[in-house]
């Protein structure tokens, strides 16, 4: 569903490397966790399956469509597909976490029908139904990420992309985080997430890829965190 | 469609009711700007009425010698009347002329006595005339200098024209006028230009907080017409309400200053404001909304690039 095919990706002076020649594929209804050292290139590589960021050579297929080659108009429409969740939540402030969801299924032109049903549902699948009114600075970090993961999925994406979903968060949130990633994931949303967590990648135990100075050194059916 | 709309319209109004600090230095600076706009064109006004009723009360008097056949005042009457330069000629016979001079000295009972001592009218006819610019006395002059120099001594019908006495406070006065409308051409030009660049950055300054917004959103796959739609609202609001501010802040100013200018410029600015209420309310709203709408337009269309 997803492919990279040999991509690099260089910065302007030509010589340091963000990607060096990164091939791999992601299958349907995969959990793939992404490891490595800060700067190994992980958000990179999210951010071309978003085409928030160009490759210098190499493509990047979303099913068979180039991500690259999809005109700037046409791009909204494509990012609908992806559910995101970073690691600095990302939500909008002066929205409630209702609002929050809701908004990305009303630039999704969904009708206002569908949004009073699937919004509760999806703030009821992160157990946040009684914050639903809370604006994101009277919710701690766990809730603000169980929000973003609300809005991520409200739309029924075929993938989730999470840029370290766990970075700003306690122990206890990051477990609530991840068991829901693998909620979501066992109905059936493919998953692609980065972490530097090694927690984390022992407790989900799925198919880990790690980097290394932009490249792939390991990739593991039911990997450990090795580093 | 209808939903996408009414969804933007929605936006737009929470975005500035929960950005409502942001929004009320905008509407403020908004407001001055327009009121500055405003004032320059109240003062345009001023000066444009001023500078009529200064230039009516220019003119060129021709006096008759009292003995001056009709014929030949009438003559040079309709030759001035026909000049292109010449907007009004009036006409005062000697009769009007000794009328208005008893009616003038009422009070000086020497005048009047010296008047009775005579037997005959010792006034002549005279006309005042009136050009259509300032500028075009100076040829009028000319001409009637030159029909007095055709007449010969015996038949002398023109006794006195006053341009040469009056000529340098016209010129002066020409000279001033031209000044004064040249100023305030480059000053309200300036203040012009200050006001809608100082618009132009508050409003950027006011979208900058929402770049993070803008990003977020098209991250969740906004489109732009989406993400731009609620600002654009917004900047109509902002022009909405400062227009309607500035005008409520020139009600008591003029209440105050009306009276005073009517004194000195002989133009009631509050009479004004009241007459054309919706013509100036209009503009002011006007320009309000199109810097607003353009400065969010433009203010958004940066974060939308890339």
């Amino acid at each position: 569903m997803i492919y990279f095919d040999n991509v690099s990706k260089l910065y302007n002076d030509g010589r340091s490397a963000a990607l060096q020649e990164v091939t791999f594929q992601v299958a349907p209804k995969e959990f793939v966790s992404i490891v490595g050292h800060s700067g190994a290139g992980k958000t990179t590589l999210l951010k071309m399956i978003i085409a928030e960021d160009n490759p210098s050579h190499g493509q990047v297929f979303f099913e068979s469509l180039d991500v690259h080659k999809i005109p700037k108009t046409k791009l909204p429409h494509y990012r609908r597909k992806i559910g995101t969740i970073f690691q600095d939540f990302k939500l909008l402030s002066h929205k409630t976490a209702y609002e929050n969801v809701a908004f990305a299924m009303e630039a999704n032109g969904r009708d206002d029908k569908e949004i009073v049903e699937n919004v509760p549902q999806a703030l009821a699948l992160v157990d946040l139904d009684d914050k639903a009114w809370n604006f994101p600075n009277e919710l701690s970090g766990g809730e603000k990420q169980r929000v973003a993961i609300a809005r991520a999925i409200v739309n029924q994406p075929d993938i989730i992309i999470a840029d370290e979903p766990t970075g700003n968060l306690d122990p206890i949130a990051t477990y609530e985080v991840v068991q829901i990633l693998r909620k979501i994931n066992d109905l059936g949303t493919t998953v692609i997430m980065t972490t530097h967590n090694k927690g984390v990648i022992d407790e989900i135990e799925r198919r880990v890829i790690t980097m290394d100075d932009g490249r792939i050194v390991r990739d593991d059916a039911t990997g450990k965190y090795v580093l | 469609m209808i939903t996408a709309l009414r969804r933007i319209v929605k936006a737009g109004f929470v975005g500035f009711w929960r950005n409502s600090y942001v929004a009320l230095a905008s509407i403020f600076v908004l407001t001055v700007a327009l009121f500055v706009i405003g004032s320059t064109m109240f003062l345009d006004q001023l000066l444009a009425t001023s500078l009529n009723t200064l230039q009516t009360k220019v003119d060129i008097n021709v006096y008759f010698v009292p003995d001056a056949p009709e014929e030949e005042v009438e003559r040079i009457r309709n030759a001035v009347a026909a000049l292109p330069e010449v907007s009004v000629v009036q006409f005062t016979s000697a009769e009007e002329a000794l009328q208005q001079y008893r009616e003038r000295n009422q009070g000086n009972e020497i005048s009047l006595q010296a008047l009775e001592e005579l037997d005959d009218n010792p006034l002549g006819s005279n006309i005042a005339i009136l050009a259509k610019e300032t500028s075009q006395y100076e040829s009028i002059a000319r001409f009637l200098e030159e029909q007095q120099g055709l007449e010969s001594a015996q038949t002398q019908v023109i006794d006195e024209i006053n341009y040469a006495k009056n000529k340098d406070s016209i010129d002066t006065l020409t000279s001033i006028i031209n000044a004064v409308e040249q100023a305030s051409l480059t000053i309200m030009a300036v203040l012009l230009i200050a006001a809608v660049l100082i618009t132009f950055n508050t409003v950027r300054l006011a979208i900058y907080t929402s770049r993070e917004e803008i990003a977020i959103m098209r991250l969740v796959g906004a489109s732009n017409v989406f993400i731009r739609g609620p600002f654009m609202l917004q900047g109509i609001m902002y022009g909405l309400i400062s227009g309607t501010l500035a005008m409520l802040l020139f009600y008591p100013l003029l209440v105050w200053i009306g009276p005073r200018t009517e004194a000195f410029f002989e133009l009631n600015l509050f009479d004004y404001y009241i007459v054309h209420f919706g013509e100036i309310f209009g503009l002011l709203v006007g320009i309000g909304v199109v810097l607003g709408l353009i400065s969010s337009m433009i203010a958004v269309a940066r974060y939308l690039r890339t």
